[in-house]
This record gives C-alpha cells, sequence and structure tokens, in this order.
C-alpha cells in the first residue's frame, strides 16, 4: 500500500482536501493500532521552529521526534514536564515517538498527578482538517483565551479531527534533584493510604506510583518529590517521618541513576514488558482502585496516586465491568477483542463527539472508527 | 457597540414567556420589572448597558434545565450569567434576553480530600471555594483579582486565570468536570474525580467558550494542600528591558517562582500615591514569589537575588516577615483602584511572548503619546500576560471611543509579536471585532462549526465572541424557521 508523506503543511493540505478514501494518521506508528486505510505519516513535518528558554516556550513540526526535543531541551536544563511514555517495549512496535503523536494521544506519565497532562502543556497547533483546510488555534504564549480552545479538543483526538501540521509547547525546568521513598510489599489500601497522605500535604509530590512483584523483586510503592537538592532531602525525610503511621520503614533513595531508572519502569509500564494478555489503561477515582483491582484477576500497575491504573489481564476479559458505576473510563492498549479501544461515551457525549467529527472530518476519512 | 436588533416577536411575548417560566421556577425566580432587571443591564465592562427581557435566577440544575427548555422552544436567546464581573462584555444583555444567573446556586456538594477535590454549584464565588476548604489546608488554586466576587460559573466560560497561574495553572488546568445543561434542556455530565476524558476532551473546550455551548451550573474542582509558607521579593530596575532580561534570567535558571508580577513607572507612581507601600521609585518593578518550607524559600530567594544582583537592581527587598511580604503585595493588589482613582480607565489584557517585552513597552508608550492617553502597565510577566491600564475620561465626548481606538492598537500590536488579544479576560464583545486580527475566516470557522454542534439553533450569548456579520448568517436561522 502507498504510504503518504507530506513534506509540507501545504502538501498535506493538498493530499487531504484530494483524498477519496480514508487514511490512517502515524507519526512513529509506535502505537500498533490497526486502521483502515492508506498510511499517512507526518514524519516529514519535523524541525524545531522556535525555541525559547527564558520564555519557556518550544514550537516543533508534528513530526519531530521526541528525542530530538528532549535533547534540545536537556542541553538547557529544561524538559517536557508530562513525561510523555514510551510504550514500544509494552506494545511491541518500533519506529520513533513523534512530538504530535505524544499530543494526539494526550500521553502523560506519572507527573501527570502534579503537573498536568499534555493537553495542559499544549499552547497551540496548527492542523488541517478532513476537507484540506490548515487551521490554527491558540498561539506560543503561555496564557490565552481568544476564542474557543481548540488545542486541548486537538489533544486526544487521535488524529481523528484533522491531522496536526505544528504544535507549540509550554516546556518546564528540569529540576536539579529527584528523590524517592520506597516501600516494599504494600497491599492495595495501605498503597493507597501512602498516596494519599503524600499528596495531602505540603510537599508537592511529583509521583505516587505502584510497582508490581518482578522476578525476585517484591511490588513497590513509590512516592518522588523533585526539586533542589536540600529541599528534596528536606521533603523526603518530612514525609517518611508523616507517613510512618501508614507504613514502617521506608527507603530513601536519591541517586540518579535509581530514581531515573524506577520512573522509567512506571512511565513506560515496564513490569509488563513482553507479558501475554490483554492490556489496559483506566482512569479512574483514585479512592475506588482497591475494590476496581479486586474486582479483576490479572496483574496491576498503579500510578497517579491510584487514579491510572495498568492492568495485565487473560485474553477476552472486559475490565469495563469492573468500573461498576464508579465512574471513569478504560482504554484497551493491547489484545484483540470484540470491545472497542475507547470505552464508549454515554449517549448525550457521544452524539457530540460525532457531531464535531461529522463537521472536522465530514467525509469520514481520518482514522476512521478508531475512537468510536 | 453594535448588537443585533432585538427581536420584535419576542418582546412582544414577554408576558407569556414570564409566565411559561413561572410554571417552572418559584414566584421570585423570575424577574420581570424594569426596575429590577436593570440590575443586570452590565457587568464590570460598565460603558455598555442594555436591560434584558428578563431575568431568571434557578436554584437546581433541573430548573436550569427547565428554563432552557422553554427558552429553546420559544426561540428565545439566553445570556448565562455568573458575579457579572466580566471585563469584556461577556455577560451584556439583548434586550430580548433571558439572563440566566446562577447566583442562587452557592452550594458546596461534595469536598473529598482523599481523592483532592470539591464538587460546587457554578454560582458560588471564586474565594468560597479555598474558604470550603482552607480549614482542612487546601486551596483551589486559580485566584483571579476578582476572587471575592467572581463565581466559578464565570471562570468556567472565562478559563480565568491568577497572579499564582505561572505555577498552578489557570482555571482550565485545574478543572476536572461539569454538569451542564443544554441549549435544548439535556443535562449531560462531562469528566469527574477520575483525570482526562475517555473520548474527545470536551471538557477542555467548554471550559473558555463564554457561555456559548451550555450553562454550566455544577462543576468538580482540583484543590490542592497549601504549601507550607510563602514569601515574596521585590526588586527595582532604572529600565524595563532590564526587569525583562532579569524576568528571563531568572526562568532559565531553573527556579519556578508562584508568580512574577511586572509593574511600570506610571503604575508604580499612581500605586505609591494610593497605598503608600513604600516602593522605590524606579522605571520597572518585579515582585517575585517563591514557596516552601523556610529554608526552601530563603534558598530560592537567594538565587533569585543573586541573579537580580548581576542585572544591577537599584532596589532589592527579600520579605523577611509577614508584615513586609503583605506590604510588599499591597501596593500591587491596589493597582487597578489606585487607578480607578485617578480616572476611568480601560484594561487591556493581550498577551505576548516575554521576549518581546521591551518592545511592546517601547511602542504601548509611542501609542500613547500619539493618542494623548496616559497608560500604566501591570503584568503577570512569567506568562506574558500584560494589562495596560489605559486612563481616560468618561465625562469627556470622544474620550472613551479614542481609548478603545488605542486599545485595539495596543491588542493588534500583541497580535503581531507572536501574542494574542486576550490572556484572561476573554472576548466578549469588547473584542470580538479584533477576531480577524488573529484568525483567518478558516481559523474561526472552525470555532463557529463547534457551536454549531452544541447549540444548533445559536441561541446562547449569540452575539459574543465572533464579529456580528460572520455570526449573521447562523443567528438568523432561528428567525427565518419562524417565518
Ligand atoms: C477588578 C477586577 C479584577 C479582575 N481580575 C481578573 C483576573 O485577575 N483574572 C481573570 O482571569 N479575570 C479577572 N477579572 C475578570 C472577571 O472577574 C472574570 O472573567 C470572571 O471569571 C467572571 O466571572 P463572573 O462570575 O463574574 O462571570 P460573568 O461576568 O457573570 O460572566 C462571564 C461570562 O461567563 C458566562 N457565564 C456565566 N455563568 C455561566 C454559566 N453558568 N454557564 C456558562 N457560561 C456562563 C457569561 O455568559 C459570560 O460570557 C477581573 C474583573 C474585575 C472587575
Amino acid at each position: 500500500m502507498t504510504m503518504y508523506q507530506p513534506n509540507s503543511e501545504q502538501d498535506l493540505a493538498d493530499l487531504l482536501r484530494d483524498a477519496d478514501a480514508p487514511l490512517a494518521v502515524q507519526g512513529g506508528a509506535t502505537r500498533g493500532v490497526n486502521i483502515a486505510g492508506a498510511p499517512l505519516s507526518t514524519c516529514a513535518l519535523n524541525g524545531v521552529r522556535l525555541y525559547e528558554p527564558g520564555a519557556l516556550t518550544l514550537v516543533a513540526g508534528a513530526g519531530t521526534p521526541l528525542p530530538e526535543v528532549e535533547v534540545l531541551l536537556a542541553a538547557e536544563n529544561q524538559r517536557l514536564a508530562f513525561e510523555p511514555s514510551d510504550l514500544r517495549g509494552l506494545l511491541g512496535t518500533d519506529g520513533i515517538p513523534t512530538l504530535g503523536g505524544a499530543i494526539a494521544t494526550n500521553t502523560s506519565g506519572p507527573r501527570r498527578i502534579q503537573s498536568g497532562a499534555a493537553r495542559d502543556f499544549l499552547l497551540g497547533v496548527r492542523f488541517v482538517d478532513g476537507m484540506g483546510q490548515i487551521i490554527k488555534n491558540g498561539g506560543r504564549v503561555m496564557k490565552n483565551v481568544t476564542g474557543y480552545d481548540l488545542v486541548k479538543l486537538m489533544a486526544g483526538s487521535h488524529g481523528t479531527l484533522g491531522v496536526l501540521s505544528e504544535v507549540s509547547l509550554k516546556v518546564l525546568p528540569s529540576p536539579e534533584c529527584s528523590g524517592t521513598l520506597i516501600w516494599e510489599n504494600l497491599d492495595w489500601q495501605a498503597s493507597l493510604a501512602i498516596f494519599s497522605a503524600a499528596l495531602n500535604s505540603p510537599y508537592d509530590v511529583t509521583g505516587a506510583a505502584r510497582l508490581p512483584a518482578f522476578g525476585e523483586r517484591p511490588a513497590q510503592t513509590l512516592i518522588r518529590v523533585e526539586g533542589f537538592e536540600a529541599s528534596v532531602s528536606y521533603r523526603l525525610s518530612e514525609l517518611s517521618g508523616h507517613l510512618k503511621t501508614i507504613a514502617q520503614s521506608a527507603e530513601m533513595t536519591m541517586d540518579v541513576v535509581r530514581n531515573a531508572q524506577l520512573w522509567r519502569s512506571v512511565r513506560d509500564v515496564e513490569p509488563f514488558v513482553g507479558k501475554e494478555g490483554d492490556l489496559w489503561r483506566s482512569s479512574i477515582k483514585p479512592g475506588n482502585m482497591p475494590a476496581f483491582v479486586a474486582a479483576l484477576d490479572g496483574e496491576h500497575m498503579i500510578d497517579w496516586a491510584g487514579g491510572l491504573i495498568w492492568s495485565l489481564v487473560p485474553k477476552g476479559r472486559d475490565v469495563r465491568a469492573a468500573l461498576n458505576g464508579f465512574g471513569g473510563h478504560c482504554t484497551l492498549l493491547r489484545g484483540a477483542h470484540h470491545l472497542l479501544r475507547f470505552q464508549p461515551e454515554p449517549a448525550p457525549l457521544a452524539a457530540l463527539s460525532a457531531g464535531l467529527r461529522k463537521k472536522f472530518d465530514p467525509r469520514g476519512i481520518l482514522n476512521v472508527g478508531l475512537m468510536g | 457597540m453594535q448588537m443585533p436588533t432585538p427581536d420584535t416577536h419576542i418582546l412582544d411575548r414577554k408576558a407569556t414567556i414570564a409566565a411559561r417560566l413561572r410554571q417552572v421556577l418559584p414566584v421570585d425566580a423570575v424577574v420581570t420589572e424594569p426596575s429590577e432587571t436593570r440590575a443586570y443591564e452590565c457587568d464590570a465592562l460598565t460603558a455598555y448597558r442594555c436591560p434584558p427581557l428578563l431575568v431568571v435566577l434557578p436554584e437546581t440544575t433541573k430548573e436550569v434545565s427547565a428554563v432552557l427548555r422553554i427558552c429553546y422552544e420559544e426561540g428565545v436567546p439566553v445570556v448565562p450569567r455568573g458575579a457579572g464581573t466580566s471585563l469584556a462584555g461577556g455577560a451584556l444583555p439583548t434586550a430580548d434576553c433571558v439572563i440566566l444567573g446562577v447566583a442562587k446556586m452557592n452550594d458546596v456538594l461534595e469536598t473529598d480530600y482523599d481523592n483532592r477535590f470539591i464538587r460546587v454549584q457554578t454560582g458560588r464565588t471564586n474565594l468560597s471555594v479555598t474558604g470550603a476548604v482552607e480549614e482542612a489546608g487546601f486551596f483551589y488554586a486559580p485566584d483571579p483579582s476578582s476572587q471575592l466576587a467572581c463565581a466559578i460559573a464565570g471562570n468556567i466560560a472565562m478559563n480565568s486565570g491568577g497572579a499564582h497561574c505561572l505555577k498552578y495553572g489557570v482555571t482550565t488546568n485545574n478543572l476536572m468536570g461539569v454538569t451542564m445543561v443544554m441549549m435544548d434542556g439535556e443535562i449531560v455530565e462531562i469528566g469527574g474525580a477520575h483525570l482526562d476524558a475517555a473520548g474527545l476532551d470536551l471538557l477542555g473546550v467548554i471550559c473558555g467558550s463564554e457561555g456559548q455551548l451550555g450553562v454550566v451550573t455544577e462543576a468538580t474542582l482540583r484543590i490542592l494542600h497549601k504549601p507550607e509558607g510563602a514569601r515574596p521579593i521585590l526588586i527595582g530596575f532604572d529600565s524595563n528591558e532590564v526587569a525583562g532580561a532579569c524576568v528571563s534570567d531568572i526562568i532559565k535558571a531553573g527556579v519556578l517562582p508562584v508568580a512574577i508580577e511586572f509593574m511600570d513607572r506610571p503604575c508604580i507612581e499612581a500605586c505609591e500615591a494610593f497605598a503608600q507601600a513604600g516602593y522605590p521609585m524606579c522605571e520597572a518593578l518585579l515582585i517575585v514569589e517563591v514557596e516552601g518550607s523556610e529554608a526552601e524559600i530563603s534558598h530560592q530567594l537567594g538565587l533569585i537575588s543573586e541573579i537580580a544582583g548581576r542585572h544591577n537592581p537599584v532596589e532589592l527587598r527579600e520579605a523577611t516577615d509577614s508584615d513586609e511580604a503583605a506590604r510588599i503585595w499591597l501596593g500591587r493588589k491596589s493597582a487597578f483602584g489606585a487607578m480607578g482613582q485617578i480616572n476611568d480607565y480601560m484594561c487591556l489584557d493581550g498577551t505576548i511572548p516575554v521576549s518581546t517585552l521591551p518592545e511592546v513597552l517601547r511602542k504601548i508608550g509611542e501609542l500613547s503619546a500619539q493618542y494623548g492617553l496616559k497608560v500604566a502597565n501591570v503584568f503577570h510577566a512569567g506568562d506574558g500576560n500584560m494589562h495596560p491600564l489605559i486612563l481616560f475620561d468618561a465625562n469627556k465626548p470622544g474620550d472613551l471611543e479614542l481609548c478603545e481606538a488605542m486599545g485595539a492598537d495596543v491588542l493588534k500590536l500583541c497580535v503581531e509579536v507572536g501574542g494574542c488579544l486576550t490572556g484572561e479576560h476573554g472576548v466578549g464583545v469588547e473584542k470580538r471585532d479584533l477576531m480577524t486580527a488573529q484568525y483567518t475566516s478558516e481559523d474561526l470557522e472552525a470555532q463557529l462549526n463547534v457551536k454549531d454542534v452544541f447549540d444548533p439553533k445559536w441561541l446562547l450569548n449569540p452575539a459574543k465572541v465572533f464579529p456580528l456579520e460572520v455570526t449573521t448568517p447562523r443567528r438568523s436561522r432561528v428567525l427565518e424557521q419562524r417565518t
């Protein structure tokens, strides 16, 4: 099958205007989804157009490889604070993740609970809709309420409303240091209590997760803080004292390599790499986590202080049944299934979403059927 | 300000419409007397006024739904209203509209510290949301200066910001869910106590839609635990350029203050005269605030002083206690009041890339000389959100128009240097006609399409945000259908 790879925004617009069949929009194709139609890659729409460290702003083509952005930012001691996951290991894909792909999927790692999701750092977009029209929204400044916020709508729209050509992002300084408290073998309830107490403290926690047991290693409940070195060590010891009533003897580490490895493991869901089973990602109210996982067999990794659950379950299991009126939603990431990848929305919201798709992609050619 | 010609068909049916509304609301919740509806004739953009057809003040989501259903059937435009503090004329009525005020809906519905959220009815004021969780050590982060008066309803509609949003973000970053009533009366729930949307981010587009997509009646808001403490430092410079460079260096050094506020000489002088905060008389003042434990605060303020020191400040004053901190903030917090004492003023809020600050301030100075109107600048410097205050005399014929023309030029300047028309106040009627300076017709069409989906009849706050000539075909559909 031909693979389209437009070299400019105008090329992309021409291509979409003239298209007469469905297209499967992709960045680095690291998500491993099968979508009907000829692949349309944004990879050639790449390059950083503007980077102002003093203004915390970056503007780049949607196809810009994420690693390239990360290296550029690191040279100025800055980073993408939403900590985008790299799920290639988990999904068994290769290819290079792109900035546009991270935005289109609104992917956010452990720091989501403190600093926000990808959508919260997206300042502006340029995209081409399903009719081939070039549209911009937002801009490159940090505060902008001029007209409707289509920026948020495009983040997480998985290429179903338009093809992103350029994105502007707010970036943040990298902290001097990270530190983590580690408890072993805490159950769901105790882990939740740790998360809750840690986040309900003044110590600005930037990660709260639980890794399942893995080979020799027992399950680990983790709390992270970041900042200036003295401040990190102060907050870790305050937290550790503060949380003693829930669980004794936390290990404390400020080792650079260890911290990077621990949180990469959470971010990229490493414990489930190479394991059999269907893979689900559920966003729920943190307090419902223990009941939710109890209703399921399989293995679970917890992030976002209990609000995000990665579940590896036997093939064909409907994880959504465990929501049981809790609210929240479950997305199927890996597994052949009769169920939709995305959780079906309640009728009135589904109607609004369908209405929006009809406006932005009236001919129905962009990632057809992916989101519903 | 041009507004659509009132629909005489609706004006003629006022009594019938009022009677229908009284069937679904408590008697005193339908206000029809001209002496009483006048209280709703404007918001904080007081230059423009128009009493509405009538006002309804429902108390529950169900009542809001019943009201909207009736207005939908009658083809009556509805202007939602929170506390009426919009500076953009977002809540300005038309003579043929129903004002739907949510002021009576101010209950706290749920506080959940373990899951860090609060659910409120949207008529609740911003400050009283923090008030409801303060005792437990929590706060609601977005803090517009109007927070004592403004309602969460308006905050959501305008995506309001505040001085501390450099660290904590604006409303959209702290909003987890809403209950919203669609124009046809349907009640929808979007988001909730979990993070991120299952499908398209509808919440993201509702926040900041200026009451044009639905009436938001309840909201789930993220609450945060308070930091151990916070303290500001005041730094004076003898030029705007140097102050701008200092801001950029602070940010590059990896310190992320919760607030960086900037004031220029005219603003410093006015504030000093008004509040006697003891500010140094210089060209530019920065107030930088950091948070944390005592030791963390000292460490960060030390770094900031060191960076500022490299820029030869004329004054560097670190607050050593809460008294001194309060004095440092006193002048800044009274900026609007101080200006109001001197003159009538118009407050702009264009945003610019921080790097263009010196250039923009210089050009604003030139425009000020050209128009013969004084300007004072206060500014959220960390995020480039400017607040030029243009002084004028409302009693002098032609002065308001002159001020508006100058305002438009300043905002176009913001767009030219890579910024935008409004950073937090919204478009409303005030900046409606400037939208084409920032957006192409395709850009605008994409936004109008969103409204078509949520409000196909174009009855919700229809004369706002977009230039009237752009929305005429859509707004006249209802009229055409009737005839
Ligand atoms: C002195 C002063 C200082 C200010 N400082 C700031 C500041 O620091 N930061 C900032 O961002 N703003 C500021 N503002 C502007 C203003 O306070 C905000 O825009 C505020 O959010 C408006 O809230 P409100 O409840 O008064 O809304 P209103 O003025 O009543 O309405 C504003 C808009 O919201 C819509 N709306 C109201 N209720 C609903 C609802 N239930 N559903 C859907 N739409 C609705 C209205 O139709 C209108 O378009 C300031 C204003 C003043 C007067």
